[in-house]
C-alpha cells in the first residue's frame, strides 16, 4: 500500500495569471511536470512570478487559465480548504499568528482536521524537536519572542504538522543571515532525506537551490522556464546566457560540492596527515588543500582507513577539465 | 513580570478609585455643612441620589451594549464585502449620527416620535455607534495581510479565519471603541433629562434652572466620578482579555 504522506506528482499545464490591469501574464503558459517526493526548486529574479506560479497550486491565487492536477485530480475541481489542508504551506513573510503560542501555531492544521488532543500534542512535540527547537522551552513561546531563524523553522513545522504529502515553501529561510541560513539548510536536508514529500521551493539565492535542489527551475520574466535539469546538470551545461549569468561566477566551486570524494578515482596516499571521508564533498578537499597549502589530501573510507589521495589536478579532472601535466607522467 | 509593570498595574489598579472617592467624599461633606432649602433637600438625599445615578447606568450601559450588538456585526460585516464603496457609506452613516449635535437629536425625535427612555436610548445608541463601528473596521483591515494569507492556506475556511484569527488580532482596537462608546454615553446621557428620560441629567438641569448650586455640583460630579470609574473598569477589562502575545 503507498505510503498517503510520502510525495505524489504535480502537474502544472499552460498556467497562465494575468492580474486585472496587466497587459502580460504575471505568469504565461508555465508547463512543469514535478515528480512524487522530489524536490523542484524555482529559481530567478525578484518579480518574476515564483510566488504566483507557486500559489495557484494551493489555490491561494486562481489561474486565468491552464489546468493543474496533483497526484492526478484537478485542484480546480476540489474545494479548496479541504485542498489547502493537505497542502503544507510555508509563506513568504513567515505569517505565524502573533496571538496564538508557538504550540497552538504548530497545532493549526491537525485540529482543523479534527485530529485528538493527545496526538497533536505529541506531533507538536515531535516537530519541534525535528526542527531543532526544545519545546519546554519554546512551545509555550509567542511568535515575538522567537528570533527570525526561529520563527522561519516554525512556519516550516507548522506546515509538516500535518503530514501533508505536497509541500509549497515560499523563501522558507529568507530571512536569516547566512550562517544561519546554512545550518537550516543542513537541517533541512536531512529532513527531506527522511520524509521524501514533493516539494516546491522557491529562492532567489542560486547556491541554495544548488544545495538542496534535486531538480532546479531557473526562471525568467513572467515565470518562462529557461531551464529545468538537476543542479550538477545546470551548472556543467548551462541551457543559455540567461542562465550562465545566473548562476554568476562560482560554478565550479558548487559543482566540486555536489560531488562526493568517492565518485573520483583516487591516487596513492601519502604519509601527510590531513585527511577527509569518501562521502564529504570535492569542495571539502579543495578547500583543505587551500588552507594546508599541501599538494595533496589523504582520503579514508567507511571504515576510518586511508584509502587513496586527492591532488588539485584530481579535483579540476573531476569537472572534466583537462588534467594539466604534473611531474610524474602517467 | 517584571517589578515595574507590576507596580504600574498595581498603581493604576488603585489611584483612580481611591481619587474618585476621596473627591465623592469631599463633595458630600461640604453638601453636609451646608443648610439645605426644601428644594435641595428634596434633591440632595440618598434615596434620589441613587434613583438617578441607576437610571444614568441603565441608559449608559444598555446603549453601550446596543451599540456593541449592533456596530461589531455591522463592521464585521462591510469588512466582508470588501468593497470601498460600502464601506464608505457605512463610515458615511455612522459619522453622520456623531455629527449631529445630541441635543438637536434627542429634541427632534422626541417631537416626531415620544418622549422617554426608548428615545434617550436611540439617540444615545445612534451617537456612539461610530466609535466602535470605525474601530472594528479599522481593527479588522489592520491584520497583517501575510497572517490571513498563511490562515487561508491553511485551510481555514472565511469564518475559521474571522472568529480565530481576525477578530482576536483586532480585538484590543474593537475594545478601545466600546471604551470609547461608553465614556461618551455617560456624558450624552445627561441630555436624557430633557424628554424625561432621568439620569443625572435631571439635577444638572434643575440646578441651573432653579440656581441651586449644590445640587448642579453634586450632579456633575457624579457624571464625572461614573465616567471616570467607567473607563477604568474598561481599562482592567481590555488589559484581561488583551490576547497574549501581542
Ligand atoms: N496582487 C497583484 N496584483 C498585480 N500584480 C501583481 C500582484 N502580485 C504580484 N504581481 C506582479 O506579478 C509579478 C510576479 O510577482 P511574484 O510575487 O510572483 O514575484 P516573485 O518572483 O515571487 O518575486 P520575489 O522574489 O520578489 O518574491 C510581479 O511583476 C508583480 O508585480
Ligand atoms: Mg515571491
Amino acid at each position: 500500500m503507498p505510503d498517503p504522506t510520502a510525495g505524489v506528482g504535480i502537474e502544472l499545464s499552460d498556467v497562465t495569471k494575468r492580474y486585472p490591469g496587466q497587459e502580460h501574464g504575471a505568469v504565461e503558459d508555465f508547463s512543469l511536470r514535478v515528480e512524487p517526493g522530489e524536490l523542484l526548486m524555482f529559481v530567478g529574479p525578484s518579480g518574476c512570478g515564483k510566488t504566483t506560479t507557486m500559489k495557484m497550486i494551493n489555490r491561494i491565487i486562481e489561474p486565468t487559465s491552464g489546468s493543474i492536477t496533483i497526484d492526478g485530480e484537478d485542484v480546480l475541481s476540489l474545494d479548496p480548504n479541504e485542498l489547502r489542508r493537505h497542502i503544507g504551506y510555508v509563506i513568504q513573510q513567515i505569517g505565524l499568528f502573533p496571538h496564538m503560542t508557538i504550540a497552538e501555531n504548530i497545532a493549526t492544521v491537525p485540529k482543523l482536521l479534527g485530529w485528538s488532543k493527545a496526538r497533536v500534542a505529541d506531533r507538536v512535540d515531535e516537530l519541534l524537536r525535528t526542527v531543532a527547537l526544545d519545546p519546554g522551552v519554546f512551545a509555550h513561546r509567542y511568535p515575538k519572542q522567537l528570533s527570525g531563524g526561529q520563527q522561519q523553522r516554525v512556519g516550516v513545522a507548522r506546515a509538516l504538522a500535518a503530514d501533508p504529502p505536497v509541500m509549497l515553501m515560499d523563501e522558507p529561510f529568507g530571512a536569516t543571515d547566512p550562517i544561519t541560513r546554512l545550518r537550516l539548510q543542513e537541517e533541512f536536508r536531512r529532513l527531506q532525506a527522511d520524509i521524501g514529500k514533493t516539494i516546491i521551493f522557491v529562492t532567489h539565492d542560486f547556491d541554495e537551490a544548488v544545495r538542496l535542489g534535486d531538480r532546479i527551475a531557473v526562471l525568467s520574466e513572467r515565470s518562462r522556464i529557461e531551464q529545468c535539469d538537476t543542479p550538477a546538470n545546470i551548472l556543467a551545461d548551462p541551457a543559455n546566457e540567461y542562465v550562465a549569468g545566473f548562476i554568476g561566477r562560482g560554478a565550479g566551486l558548487m559543482r566540486l560540492a555536489l560531488i562526493p570524494i568517492g565518485e573520483v578515482p583516487l591516487e596513492a596516499p601519502d604519509d601527510s596527515s590531513a585527511a577527509l571521508g569518501v562521502q564529504d564533498s570535492l569542495r571539502d578537499a579543495l578547500d583543505l588543500l587551500v588552507l594546508t597549502g599541501g599538494q595533496r589530501v589523504n582520503v579514508t573510507d567507511e571504515s576510518g582507513s586511508v584509502a587513496g589521495s586527492l591532488t588539485h589536478a584530481g579535483i579540476s579532472a573531476a569537472l572534466g577539465a583537462p588534467r594539466l601535466p604534473t611531474g610524474t607522467a602517467p | 513580570m517584571t517589578v515595574h509593570t507590576g507596580q504600574r498595574n498595581a498603581l493604576r489598579r488603585f489611584t483612580t478609585p481611591i481619587a474618585v472617592v476621596l473627591v465623592l467624599g469631599a463633595v458630600f461633606a461640604w453638601v453636609g455643612t451646608l443648610d439645605l432649602d426644601s428644594i435641595e433637600s428634596r434633591t440632595l438625599n440618598a434615596e434620589h441620589l441613587l434613583d438617578r445615578t441607576r437610571e444614568h447606568l441603565v441608559l449608559t450601559v444598555v446603549s453601550s451594549a446596543l451599540v456593541a450588538v449592533l456596530a461589531i456585526p455591522t463592521a464585521v460585516l462591510a469588512h466582508r464585502v470588501r468593497s470601498r464603496i460600502v464601506k464608505a457609506v457605512v463610515i458615511g452613516l455612522g459619522n453622520i449620527g456623531q455629527a449631529t449635535p445630541a441635543v438637536g437629536v434627542v429634541i427632534l425625535l422626541a417631537i416626531v416620535w415620544r418622549t422617554g427612555f426608548t428615545t434617550a436610548l436611540v439617540s444615545l445608541v445612534a451617537y456612539c455607534f461610530l466609535p466602535v463601528l470605525r474601530n472594528t473596521l479599522t481593527g479588522l483591515e489592520q491584520v497583517d495581510a501575510a497572517t490571513r494569507e498563511a490562515a487561508r492556506g491553511m485551510g481555514m475556511t472565511p469564518n475559521q479565519v474571522l472568529w480565530r484569527i481576525e477578530l482576536p488580532l483586532a480585538s484590543p482596537v474593537i475594545l478601545a471603541g466600546l471604551r470609547t462608546a461608553l465614556v461618551f454615553s455617560v456624558g450624552v446621557a445627561t441630555i436624557a433629562t430633557f424628554i424625561n428620560a432621568g439620569g443625572l441629567g435631571d439635577m444638572i438641569v434643575n440646578g441651573l434652572k432653579l440656581q441651586r448650586f449644590s445640587v448642579l455640583l453634586v450632579g456633575a460630579v457624579l457624571v464625572a466620578a461614573i465616567a471616570v470609574l467607567i473607563d477604568w473598569a474598561a481599562g482592567l477589562v481590555e488589559d484581561r482579555v488583551r490576547p497574549r502575545g501581542l
